[in-house]
């Protein structure tokens, strides 16, 4: 029979492990900005304690709550799915959301509104140009028939259909990758990593029709052959969709390499 | 033209120059690298009309390649569509001026008019 030993309360007491919870202090520097009133950004520094599951978006929610409420920062889902939060953290392009401070590895944490996008105000910036290229890609599947018509099936895929372009249909539009492109801070006119890869995603798709177009959208002097394939859109995906993959993958198309 | 032939231009001028500057590089290395650069032995190769159009067409590939490097560079610079007419056009004037002026040396030289 077994016996199962329940230990003294004063024994309890010194054998509990010591609380991991215990919150440090963190420097959140946040970037102010506002194009009607400044020229240049500033940085507005905040101590805030933090435990080890605290994410900059959680960090700078605090000091909109307590500190500072006129902080400008767009957020919405908290877990990276919406892509809303984007932003540069000790100056690489990620999810405020996704990010841990404890993982981050620094006592002083910076935030700022991502490169290559215009800034609204402080950390939210201005995805206009992100949206219009996308829509520029068509992302719909483009064909003559639908499955709702009479007569017709489900387009059915093969598992190895669907694996050709699933990956590249996991982006949450968040820009990082516009972001990181080292092309699109000097090409204001480029298409940018998340358009090129939503082009790739639909041509890649054997239910889609429009690869024509697509591919017609994307050879212009301002789309796909402007990427130096300089890898960093692949590198900041929160999502791993691997644009630059998918960009060497759409020039095939266009090479001939690929039908 | 579309951006696709363009640049399947610039790959393809690329690797056909890689092999032919490879063979004129070879072709120094028959001999001592000063006797190379010799008067006669240079108006030599120009009198020799195989190698004079292999020197031809080095210098189209290598026109052409490098004006369409050096307009991508220029279209990324900056935009504009004034500014974008001004660099396409710009480049293939540039192109058609060097590709004319290395033609009237290869030729005066070939023809002994130098």
């Amino acid at each position: 029979m077994a016996v199962v030993a329940i230990p003294k309360a004063s024994e309890e007491a010194t054998s509990a492990p010591t609380p991991t919870t215990q919150p440090n202090t963190i420097t959140l520097r946040i970037s102010r900005f506002n194009p009607s009133n400044d020229s240049l950004p500033t940085f507005a520094e905040f101590k805030i304690p933090v435990q080890k599951w605290t994410t900059v978006l959680e960090a700078i929610l605090h000091v909109k709550q307590n500190l500072d409420h006129s902080i400008a920062v767009r957020y919405s889902c908290r877990q990276a799915s919406c892509g809303s939060c984007g932003m540069k953290i000790n100056g690489k392009p990620a999810l405020a959301c996704y990010t841990k401070i404890s993982e981050i590895g620094s006592k002083v944490v910076t935030v700022e509104p991502m490169s290559n996008f215009p800034i609204i105000r402080d950390l939210a910036v201005d995805f206009k140009q992100l949206f219009s290229d996308h829509k520029k890609m068509k992302p719909f599947i483009m064909r003559d028939d639908s499955e709702i018509t009479p007569g017709t099936k489900e387009f059915v895929q093969t598992p190895k259909d669907l694996e050709k372009f699933l990956q590249f249909s996991y982006c949450i539009k968040c820009g990082l990758c516009n972001s990181a492109c080292p092309t699109m801070a000097t090409d204001e006119s480029f298409i940018g990593p998340q358009g090129l890869a939503q082009a790739y995603r639909y041509v890649a798709d054997n239910r889609d029709q429009g690869k024509k177009d697509r591919l017609k959208i994307v050879d212009q002097s301002h789309g796909i052959w402007r990427c130096h394939f300089a890898g960093s859109c692949s590198h900041v995906c929160p999502k791993g969709v691997d644009p630059a993959m998918a960009i060497q993958l759409l020039r095939g198309y266009l090479m001939g390499f690929r039908k | 033209m579309r951006e696709s032939i363009i640049m399947k231009i610039h790959y393809g001028t690329a690797l056909a120059a890689v092999a032919l500057v490879a063979v004129h590089i070879l072709f120094r290395m028959t001999q001592k690298f000063s006797d190379s650069l010799s008067y006669q032995n240079v108006i030599a190769n120009y009198h020799f009309l195989p190698y004079a159009l292999m020197l031809e067409v080095v210098l189209i590939l290598l026109s052409v390649h490098g004006f369409n490097g050096l307009r991508v560079i220029l279209l990324e610079l900056k935009q504009g569509v004034a500014y974008e007419r001004a660099i396409n056009y710009g480049s293939i004037a540039a192109t058609v001026a060097l590709v004319a002026y290395g033609s009237r040396t290869i030729l005066m030289a070939g023809m002994g008019m130098s």
